[in-house]
This record gives C-alpha cells, structure tokens and sequence, in this order.
C-alpha cells in the first residue's frame, strides 16, 4: 500500500480501525462501540445507549484493545487511528463473562415470573455470555418496590443500575425525577419521597429498562414476548404521526411501542401514543347498532340500522334541504373516513362537513395555506436558533415537538412564547411573556410594531387598524431582536391560536412577525389528521386536494350556533370536542334527526342520538394519516373490530352506495386511498401563507375563560385510557385564577363559585394559580364537568356561590 | 400551585450568605459543584441533620432537581438524614483500624453508652455513626472522629476521657 497516497485520500475527519480484524473507517471523536454498532459487530450491552449520554458503569461492553493493559468498556473508548480492537478474543470473553457473574450475583433468577422474560436484554446476554451455573451462595440484595404513578410498574429487586431511567428523565425528558439513592450494594433507583414519575414521556423508561425492573402497569401479566403478533402503525393523536407497532395476541392489542424513525420520534413516543390503546377496549364500546325507536334505544341489525341512517339523512335533506344537514368528523379519523364522509356528504347536496372542532375564527380560511404546516421538517425545528412560540401548551399539545423545542435550545437556541398562561417548560425560556386571551393581539402587534421600528418602516398595507397606536415594550423588541438577528428563525402558532375568538388577527400579525423578521411561519395543526382532513376536503370551503369549492357550506362552529335539522356526527363527542358545547348540545337536542358513528355509546349519545353505528376503533382499520410537515403514513388494520364494529370506510361506502351515488364501489381502503391520491395530485407543502390583515374580532369586556384541553383528554380514544385519566396530567374540574383577580371576584381557594357562559351555568371550586394571567380565568375544557360549558375562550362570568 | 420560595422559607439569611460564598468559587453555571458545602452548612444550623424540606430549599437555591440533591445527601455518610445527638463520633472500623483493635473500641463504646452503633444516647447527647469507609488516618490507627477532629491512636482510657468531656 502507498502510504502517501493514503494519506492524500484520507478524510480528516475519520480514522481507520480495524475490529476483529476487519478494517473500518469511523468518524473522529466516536465510540468505539458506535463503530461495532455501524458494522453489525454485536458487543454486550446494558448502561450504553444511542440516544443517551455514556455512563459506562455496566462494564458489559468490555473489548480487548492491543496494546491496553486491560480491557476497555466499548461505550466510553474513543476510536483512534490504527487502534486493533478485538470483541470476541478469549480476553474480552472472559471480561464479558465475568462482568455478567457480578451482574447475577443479585439479580433474581425469577424470569418465569417476571414480565420481561422473553425479551429481556439480561436475559438474552446471560444466555451468551453468562455460566451455566451460578458459583454463588450468598444471599442476593433485596429492594422496596416504589409507587412511580399508573403508568410504570416496579420490581426494583431486578434494577442492575444501569441508569438508563434516571439519564432518559434528566436528558431527553428534561424532567429529572429518579436518581441513584444510597451507596454501593445499598444503591436504589428512586425518586427517594415517592413523588412518582410525571413525566408526559415516562413510558420509554420501560423500553430502555435492560431487565424486568420497570414495565408497564397496564400491560402487565396480560400477554407473552413470543405470543405477540408485532406491525407497524401510525400513532392516531397528535400531528407528529408517529411510529408505533402495535403488538397484539389473538386480535387483541396489548401494547405499544416506538419504531424507531429518526425524522420524527426518534426512539421515543409520548405516554399517549404508547397507553391510549386500552381506550380500544373501553366498557362502552359498542357492539352492535342501536336505533332509537319510540324514545327506546333497541340493537338491530347492520342493514337495519343502515336503512334507518339513511332514510333519516334522506328525511332532512329532502325536508328541509342539503343545506340543514351538518356533517363534524374528528381530526383523529383516517384520511379514507375524512374523504368518503366528505364525498358521502356533499353527494347530499351539502358542503356542511368540518374537521375543525375547536377552530373558532374562520374569518381568514379562504386565505389560509392549503394545510396547517410546520414550515419546516421536525428535524429542522431543532436547528433553529430563535423560535417563537404563540398560544401553545407546546409540551401537551405536541410532546415530540416539545422535545425538538428542547433540544434546540440546549443548543442555545432562544425559544420565546406569548402564552395566555404560564405553562412549565421542561427547558430554558429567553422570553415567556404571559397575557390574558384578550391581550394577545395588542401583545403580537406590539411585536410586530418593534420590528416595523426596528426597519423604519411603516405598517403594510391594511394592517394599520390592527396595529393601532400600540407602543412596543422592552419584552416585545426583545422578541423581535431575537427573532431577527438570527437566520434559522421560525414563528409557530398552536392550539390557543386555533380556539382564540380572533385567531384570524392572531394569524395575520403571527405571519406579519414571520415575514419582518424573516422568519419561517408555521402552524402546529393539533390533530393526527388535522392535514389530512384538509387535503380529504372535509371542510365547508375546499374540497379534495384542498382546492375551492364552489359550495361553500358551515363551518364547525357555525354548524352548532345556527343549529341544523339534521347531523352526522363521525368519532366526535361534541360535549369534550366543540369548540362550543353548550351551543353544540343545544342543536343536537333540537334536531330532527341525528346519526353517530362511533366506537362508542355514551349517555350523551343516548340523548341526542337516532342511530349510532358501531365503527371499528383505532387499529381496527386500516387508514392514513398525513401529519404537520405533510407526510403521508399508513398502516393495516390489525386488531379484530370489537363486537359487530366495522371499519368506517366500509360504513361509509355502503351508505354512499344506499344513496346511489357513484363511485362507492370500493373493494378495500387502498382503493380509497389510490383515489385520494390521484385526486390530491402532488400537492406541494404550502409556501407561507398570505394572510389577509384582518380586525381584531375579539373585544372583550371584564373576564374571559381560557380553557385548553388536557394532554390526555383530547380525543375519544385517550379519554378512555384509564391509567392515563389516573395520572397526574387531567387536572380537577375548578376556576383556576390568580390571587389579585380573586380578591377582584371576591372569591377564596377553594370555594365554590358559579360559573356562567353562554348561557350554560356550572358550579365549580375555586383554585388560586399564579400562572394565570389577570382577567382571566382557567376551566380546563374537555373535562366530564366542564363539557357543558361555552367557548373554550370567550366571556365568562365567575362569582361566589 | 402557587411558588413559594422554600430557600427563603426554610434557609436563614446566614446560611444563604455562606452557600453564596461558595458559590462564588464556582462558575456560575456550575452552581451544583457547591451542593456538598450548601448541605454542609444547612446541616450544621439544623442540629446536625438534613430533613426533606432543608434538601428542597437546597435544590431551589442552586437550581437543581431534588433528586439531585438527594442523591448527593444519600451517597455520603456525612450528612444525616435523622436526627442525631449534639455530637456525632465516627468509629472507624476499617481494614487498618480493624487490625489494631477498633473492635474492642467499638464495644467498648457501646458498653459505655449503652447504645448500638447508628444509635443516639437519650439524653441526645451522643450519636455513634456507622462507618463505612476508611477515615484515612491508618498511621494512627484505631482512630475515631468526633465532631470532625481526628482522635488516633486511641485505647479505651483515652475514648473514656474524649467522651466524658463531651457536654
């Protein structure tokens, strides 16, 4: 070989090594057990992972390295040019095999009791590397279990302190709550005061689990490693979309884990994506169609209560015409249920079909972008170097989001928010700047102003009504210099932006910032298929492709507050899911006719509904979903449909073919799915949206509710996820406000008021919470109480009871 | 819900200026380095043990997660995290220590004060620590620690009178 031409070539940034006698080229600065990861070069493993930093205190990496006097832990050695490393010698086996002796001297040899037989890295590495017998005697170390919440079961006897929990919580999580407690022999992994882990992403502790120590409590004991069936799906709550498997036994799911997908979760998932499945099995799924005959709800058959669906659609539409027949279809449905619904009901001859449940200005939507986008790949997010956050509970709305978020500002990155409440962040804010529903125009005006200052120019065309006289405060020029000064920038709006009375104006001024300071714009659209909703054409305005329609029917809102004779309701529970129950309770009790199709029969149902036809749940079906950059995932119909349940898509086309209209011939949901992709066309991921300036459609006098909807509450799966509804993230129904506003009501902690809005009057206690801002007052929406309340932001009136 | 400052509720003013002197031999983003003297000194202005509330003042004041600082407080056997007597005596009873007799000092400790090791006299007057590692003092072994001064070479006489002379 030329030395010097080999040196010419070389890439400064690698060096050669050679493992187990195969040369190989890695990167400066890396691990050598990143190396042998790289090359399928299988070494030992517990305390070391990808995603984490290196602890190095299992010591079952351990390799022979030439010319080291002893052996090397693989996870904590960096490469080095010419290093000769051998995994497999009779030295590094006997390391490796000695490590494990220790590790078992008290590590219970309880597999056949213990969950994680089957697939236990332990386990499987004591298999290859361990003795066949065990050479001690001794009595093996016994430790408390601890109480870590609904979620995490403990069997800490078999914690071998690896620490992957413990750094996952601190690192990734951001939430460091277990640490090692004690010394030596006497160490336990622990919050040490049983505080519990709260953590919205403390279900990956029990993947990263090496043993039996940490596993799930809902799951526990139901199934086997090696009877479960494993397929890929797409996590049905969050835009994010994703990647789980679903593993299930006899069509039955058991659990849920991550799949790896860099470009999105990583190796992590939120505790809702991985413990909603247990709302699948809820005790109010519903086997078999109901009708309600003489006020008496009767089980028929399918083709019965078909029949009784479609006459009943039938009746309105000809009565009173397709105009008073209103169509709501949750977010969270499949991209086949949103556009066979949309067709189904504009072949009705109305365009009242919307995904948009909690939207409450729909003043800009002819001009809004074809999609709710994230302006960028979720990869990108954490690159950013400012990025500012508008009326969003990022970390509940969007955990995975929020971990981007995080790491960008580790990376230094200053992540802002103008937030109608001070919600906890697990990461560093530059600027939290917390103002009532009512202020947030003046607020981002003001934002907007500093930049028009900071360039000398004036207001744009049309914005000037908008931007008034406001004058920018330090905290607003703030913003905007940190907005401008660096490159990767981006403004992202969320969720309160969405329910905020004048969302419009919000959006406009958001996109304004965007544009001054030369950022990008995004929207965090909340729901699995929020995107695929839009490019189904399930809106009043557009149809398939996003693209205008020349019927422009009622939006979500509009649908409830000019009640119509006739509604289909589509996997929607409009008490925890309107924007407006009150108003949505009210026009379903007063109309002709209503159709449910759902998974599930509540008492609410009963009331307002004429039929419900049971559909298949998550999992049940196979769909897609098109999450926030516009991607589109779709995953197989796995578990079996409880009971008569069918999956929606099916529902849907034979309804369609009921009413004769064509194209409903459908043999499965990939033909739908064709369709809906030659009918979309390369739909280009929209540009930066030109919002219309529009006026601030939201002058409140005195007191405004906020109400935003609790991680674990947002839609009727995870509602019904019982170990969920246990933890700590569905708050108590109350009127959370600040002190200073209290003392103005004339309220104490914990005394009941009464609460009125919109009509609706509901008695609740009072809780003082300093994250409120003044004129304002907190009620959590979505919750079983407060689900007969109005507008999730709007007027309230609150006084002692 | 509301945050009420533990470090200001449940740290004196003098104990918040000696944890601020040691933070000034740290970087300032480097405030965990001074979590073994802040509890040092929290320790000492409360009798000689650390409680749950005193170790999440601690965490407050220097930024860090509780767990943290129970981490810390747990792993070294200098802090306590129940009550003690006025005067903590460590008996070191490792290798060196043991080969000299720290055996018999040991019981002979016991005996005197009618109390185990880990135990605290009634009267409060005297708690005999467990010790678990060597107080790196084997040239004059046995030794024990009282208070933080080292006794070596001791003999039960010797013990006799260091004790006695104890308020």
């Amino acid at each position: 070989m030329n030395a010097k031409v080999d040196q010419e070539q070389k890439n400064p940034d690698l060096v050669t090594i050679e493992v187990d006698g195969v040369s190989m080229e890695v990167r400066k600065g890396a691990m050598l057990i990143e190396a042998t990861d790289a090359a399928n070069v299988h070494v030992p493993r517990f305390c070391y992972h990808k995603k984490l930093s290196v602890a190095a205190n299992c010591r079952m990496c351990l390799v022979e390295v030439e010319r080291a006097p002893k052996p090397l832990p693989a996870c904590a050695t960096p490469v080095a040019d010419g290093m000769r490393v051998f995994t497999k010698s009779e030295r590094a086996l006997a390391a490796q095999k000695g490590v494990m002796e220790f590790l078992l001297i008290n590590h219970p040899l309880d597999c056949p009791i213990c969950d994680q037989g089957g697939e236990c890295e332990l386990q499987d590495v004591a298999l290859g590397y361990g003795r066949g017998v065990s050479r001690f005697t001794e009595r093996k170390r016994v430790v408390e279990d601890e109480n870590l919440g609904p979620l995490v079961a403990t069997e800490m006897t078999r914690c071998i302190h690896c620490t992957r929990c413990v750094r996952f919580l601190d690192e990734v999580a951001g939430q460091r709550e277990l640490g090692g407690i004690g010394r030596g022999e006497h160490t336990v992994i622990s919050t040490y005061v049983e505080a519990g882990v709260r953590s919205e992403l403390s279900g990956n502790v029990i993947d990263l689990c090496p043993v039996g120590a940490l596993t799930s409590k809902p799951y526990r004991f139901s199934a086997r490693a090696w009877e479960m069936l494993s397929h890929a799906a797409i996590a049905p709550h969050d835009s994010v979309g994703s990647n789980i498997n679903l593993h299930h036994v006899r069509g039955k799911v058991k659990r849920v884990a991550p799949r790896e997908n860099e470009s999105l979760n990583e190796t992590w998932i939120s505790d809702r994506d991985r413990f909603s499945y247990q709302g699948i099995y809820s005790e109010d799924r519903l086997p078999r169609p109901l009708v309600k005959r003489n006020g008496e709800w009767e089980e028929v058959e399918w083709e019965t209560a078909l029949e009784v669906t479609a006459k009943g659609l039938r009746q309105v539409v000809e009565a009173h015409g397709g105009g008073q027949l209103g169509a709501l279809i949750s977010p969270t449905s499949t991209l086949e249920e949103l556009y066979l619904l949309s067709r189904l009901v504009r072949g009705l001859g109305s365009a009242n079909i919307d995904h948009r449940l909690r939207q409450a200005d729909f003043s800009d939507q002819a001009k809004a972008p074809a999609f709710p986008h994230l302006g960028l790949s979720v990869e990108e997010l954490e690159a950013q170097r400012a990025v500012l956050v508008i009326g969003s509970n990022v970390r509940s709305e969007l955990p995975i989001i929020n971990l981007r978020l995080r790491k960008a500002s580790l990376a230094g990155a200053a992540v802002m928010t103008v937030n109608p409440r001070r919600f906890k962040a697990n990461y560093e804010l530059a600027v939290d700047h917390v103002v009532a529903p009512q202020a947030m125009v003046r607020e981002l005006a003001a934002v907007a102003q500093a930049l028009l200052d900071a360039k000398g120019e004036p207001a744009p065309a049309g914005f000037a009504e908008l931007l008034g006289d406001v004058k920018p405060g330090r905290v607003h020029q703030d913003i905007a210099t940190k907005l401008q000064e660096q490159e990767q920038a981006v403004v992202l709006t969320g969720a309160l932006v969405e329910s905020h009375p004048a969302g419009a104006a919000l959006r406009a001024l958001a996109g304004l910032i965007a544009r001054l300071s030369n950022a990008r714009f995004g929207q965090l659209p909340q729901a699995a298929n929020s995107v695929g909703a839009c490019l189904a054409g399930a809106q009043p305005h557009r149809g398939v492709g996003a693209r205008k329609s020349d019927q422009v029917g009622l939006d979500a809102r509009r649908m409830f507050e000019e009640p119509r004779k006739g509604y289909l309701l589509f996997n929607v529970e409009p008490e925890f899911d309107a924007w407006n129950p009150s108003a949505a309770r009210k026009a379903l009790a007063e109309a002709e006719f209503v159709a449910v199709m759902s998974p599930y029969a509540t008492p609410d149902m009963a009331d307002y509904a004429d039929v419900i036809l049971p559909i298949s749940a998550f999992s049940e079906t196979a769909g897609t979903y098109v999450n926030l950059e516009g991607r589109w995932q779709s995953a197989g119909g796995v578990a079996a449909p409880v009971g008569e349940a069918r999956p929606g898509w099916r529902v849907l086309r034979v309804l369609g073919n009921l009413f004769d209209l064509d194209g409903f011939d459908y043999q499965g949901a990939d033909q739908v799915l064709d369709e809906i992709r030659s009918a979309v066309g390369e739909a280009a991921v929209p540009a930066a949206p030109a919002w219309e300036p529009v006026v601030n459609a939201f002058q409140a006098q005195g007191l405004v509710r906020l109400g935003d909807v609790p991680i674990y509450r947002t839609d009727m799966l995870v509602r019904r996820a019982s170990a969920l509804q246990a933890t700590v993230h569905t708050p108590a129904a109350a009127v959370y406000l600040a002190a200073a506003t209290a003392a103005a009501v004339g309220v104490r902690e914990g005394q009941q008021v009464r609460v009125r809005q919109d009509g609706a009057s509901l008695e609740l206690p009072a809780v003082i919470d300093d994250s409120i801002p003044a004129d304002c007052v907190w009620i959590p929406a979505a919750l079983e109480e407060t689900g007969v309340l109005g507008p999730m932001q709007g007027e309230v009136t609150v006084e002692a009871a | 819900m509301n945050p009420e400052r533990l470090s200001e509720k449940y740290l004196t003013p003098e104990v918040r200026a000696e944890i601020d002197h040691w933070l000034t031999k740290y970087p300032a983003d480097r405030k965990r380095s001074a979590v073994i003297p802040a509890l040092h000194a929290v320790q000492d202005a409360n009798g000689g043990y650390l409680t749950e509330a005193l170790m999440n003042a601690v965490a407050e004041y220097l930024e860090l997660p509780q767990v943290s600082v129970y981490e810390v407080a747990n792993f070294y056997s200098m802090f306590d995290l129940k009550p003690v007597g006025r005067h903590k005596v460590n008996l070191c009873t490792n290798i060196s220590c043991m080969l000299r007799g720290a055996d018999e000092i040991v019981k002979h400790c016991e005996q005197k004060l009618g109390i185990k090791l880990g135990e605290t006299t009634p009267d409060q007057r005297i708690t005999l620590k467990i010790e678990e590692e060597c107080l790196a003092a084997c040239t004059g072994a046995p030794m024990m620690v009282v208070d933080g001064h080292y006794y070596t070479d001791l003999t039960p006489e010797k013990v006799d009178e260091i004790l006695d002379n104890l308020e």
